[in-house]
């Protein structure tokens, strides 16, 4: 079967793979004198600025929570997630044109691309995520037992976001216009999902479409585990889940069907 | 068997679309709609390469080398055909493929290493067999970016060659870099042919393919139009870059002792005899170094032809040029010749060349070179042997004129010089 194959491949290029992520992650502090300190410095003025300007600060408050800090928490949960969704699909969308010269000088398995990219921006997520755990832990809001839900929801959006982004990277190679097409979507995207503003300021009736959302779900999910400590309604989740099995089988005919012709366009 | 190589009826057509978004319009209509053109980069290609040869792929730009290059090492997919390539490849497609700039060399090389396929235990052991080669010094640990051009190719080559692979593409690299580390790099490459790995190699330098190959292959306008023996193979090609210009025959015809030559041109003017003789104008085959040869050959015009030229060219054994010139350089023929006109000319040559078999080609056409007009140009018409003449033994191609001045420095017995001189 072709996804063992691919599976293999992957495997037994995986010298290969931890080079190109460790290359990437070396890569982007090169030269500088902190190094890797930036790699942590980046995540916590994030942090910093969602949790501590937003909510002391700006004294922006959630509706009917006493925490002063409900507001830069739920934040996080939202931002911190999606910012991890759109790394993969927008890096897995150009690292076919980035690696341009690898592909047509050398004959390796082209699935090995957006698995690097896949592990190299969760190497990034890890340490952010890692960083806000601590945040929770010191400041005392751990959310305790639910945050094992996050687990099956985070393999759910980053499987959507691959499966998104390899159909998209392979299409865009064709057609230059599906990466900037994709960059406006994605700004929609992120506007119609509540991760700057709280649900309650959403008319009831729009609200309803809005849970046509496929990640309204996901995000809700996120922000309830993080902020009330809550597990996920899983039986909301299921048009994510079939949007991303939906995703997952188009993206891998594409990925079949396209990616031989990839190189001669490149 | 690892080091194998067939190629059946290989086909590689690329699509042109007119327009961009006419490639979109036959997939929304799932391929029912056909707006493109095919282009046939290659087609019909058969061969077979058993392990261990050394095949040169010569051809002239856009005849279709590149792409079947790129099929061979399995980057680009064949349009029909099959090409089965067994065991480990490396290609040298374009040194210094994935180098990034900004690390230094070791990681580099580790990087292209692990994407041939290699272990990072099989790389690192494998460096100081790398950086030996590679010659950098203490620059394996700069950014590839502060490498001169002749270093980055230097260190690319060394990791492409650092284990021996089963099957080795060249694709014209070795003129990149100076001339030592160009003999290090053949040198390699002799040491993989003997150990048996199967070589395909590109080049438009005939003595590179000539010196490392057993075999050639002509490729023309997408097809294989040629596969043999090296020598005759490029005699053909260079025949293929005079018709370029003109309309031309080609043919090989067949000399004597079963020797076969090419003769191709627009035959405005034709060789109708050439002779070889020796000084007393007797005709000759055989020649004591630094005798005088006479080339005499005879030309019959068919149309009009203004000013021809008539040149003779010496190869070696192994059809390396070794002495060429025509009469535009020596003494200009001028006039206008029409049909039925006969000109005769004779070269007369002091033969100063090292023992061995050469041979001789004979042609005319206009202007300095074969490729403004070429009438006819006759590869390998005569063959003939240079023996041994009276002169002290010498090595090498040429015979060169050598004296020697040999000046003893002492207290006693003054100043004497002796001095002896060849021929």
């Amino acid at each position: 079967m072709k996804l063992v194959g691919r599976l293999k491949a992957v495997w037994a290029y995986r010298g290969f793979i931890v080079g190109m992520v460790a290359r990437d992650f070396r890569g982007r502090y090169l030269g500088s004198i902190l190094g890797a300190a930036w790699a942590v410095l980046n995540p916590v003025a994030q942090i910093v600025i969602y949790t501590l300007i937003f909510s002391q600060v700006m004294r922006a408050r959630l509706p009917n929570m006493q925490d002063t800090l409900a507001y830069g928490l739920y934040l996080c949960a939202g931002a911190l997630t999606w910012n991890y969704f759109v790394e993969v699909l927008l890096r897995s969308q150009t690292v076919f044109l980035e690696q341009a010269n690898m592909l047509k000088k050398a004959k390796f398995p082209r699935v090995t691309l957006p698995t690097y990219v896949f592990l190299s921006a969760t190497l990034n997520f890890a340490i952010v995520w890692g960083l806000f755990l601590l945040f929770l832990l010191g400041s005392g809001r751990w959310p305790g037992r639910a945050l094992v839900a996050l687990l099956p929801l985070l393999l759910i959006q980053q499987t959507l976001a691959i499966g998104l982004g390899l159909a998209l990277g392979v299409v865009n190679v064709f057609f230059r216009d599906v990466a900037q097409a994709v960059g406006i979507g994605l700004q929609f995207w992120f506007w119609l999902t509540p991760i700057v503003y709280p649900l309650s300021v959403v008319p009831e009736t729009l609200r309803k479409l809005m849970a046509w959302n496929p990640l309204y779900a996901l995000v809700v999910s996120y922000q309830g585990i993080v902020v009330e400590h809550r597990w996920p309604i899983w039986s909301d989740l299921w048009l994510m889940c079939a949007l991303t099995l939906v995703v997952a089988v188009v993206s891998g005919r594409v990925f079949r069907h396209l990616a031989p012709a990839m190189v001669d366009e490149l | 068997m690892n080091g194998d190589i067939l190629v059946s009826n290989l086909g590689k057509s690329y699509r042109r679309y007119a327009r961009r978004w006419h490639r979109l319009g036959e997939w929304l209509s799932g391929e029912r709609l056909v707006w493109h053109e095919d282009f046939w980069a290659l087609r019909g290609i058969t061969f077979s390469m058993p392990a261990g040869e050394s095949v040169g792929l010569i051809g002239l730009n856009g005849a279709g080398k590149s792409t079947l290059l790129k099929i061979l090492t399995g980057t680009t997919q064949p349009t029909e055909g099959t090409a089965q390539v067994e065991g480990r490849t490396a290609a040298l497609l374009e040194l210094g493929m994935g180098f990034h700039p900004d690390f230094s060399g070791r990681q580099n090389a580790l990087v292209a290493g692990q994407l041939m396929g290699l272990s990072v235990g099989e790389v690192a052991a494998l460096m100081p067999e790398i950086e030996a080669f590679a010659e950098i010094g203490e620059y394996i640990t700069q950014p590839v970016r502060t490498y001169s051009t002749g270093m980055a190719v230097r260190l690319a080559f060394a990791v492409a060659t650092a284990a021996r692979p089963d099957v080795l593409i060249v694709d014209e690299t070795l003129s990149v870099g100076d001339v030592y580390f160009g003999h290090k790099c053949i040198r390699r490459i002799n040491g993989f042919q003997q150990a048996g790995t199967t070589i395909l190699f590109v080049s438009h330098d005939p003595l590179a393919v000539k010196t490392l190959c057993d075999r050639a292959l002509l490729l023309d306008g997408g097809r294989l139009i040629r596969d043999g023996l090296p020598d005759r193979v490029l005699d053909y090609y260079n025949a293929l870059i005079a018709k370029r210009e003109a309309h031309h025959q080609i043919l090989q015809v067949e000399v004597e002792r079963g020797r076969t030559t090419t003769r191709h041109g627009s035959f405005e003017a034709r060789i109708e005899e050439i002779d070889l003789q020796d000084g007393a104008g007797k005709s000759a085959r055989a020649f004591a170094v630094g005798d005088w040869g006479r080339v005499r050959a005879r030309v019959r015009f068919t149309s009009a032809v203004v000013a021809p030229t008539i040149g003779v060219l010496i190869r070696d054994r192994v059809g390396n040029d070794v002495f060429g010139t025509n009469s535009f350089h020596v003494a200009p023929i001028e006039g206008t010749y029409g049909p039925g006109d006969e000109l005769t000319v004779d070269f007369d040559v002091q033969l100063n060349l090292g023992v061995g078999p050469y041979t001789l080609t004979v042609a005319v056409h206009s202007e300095a070179t074969h490729l403004a007009n070429n009438y006819d140009w006759w590869d390998k018409v005569i063959g003939f042997e240079i023996v041994p003449g009276p002169e002290p033994p010498f090595i090498g191609l040429t015979c060169l004129p050598v004296q020697l001045h040999v000046a003893p420095r002492g207290t006693t017995g003054g100043r004497s010089t002796r001095t002896a001189s060849g021929r």
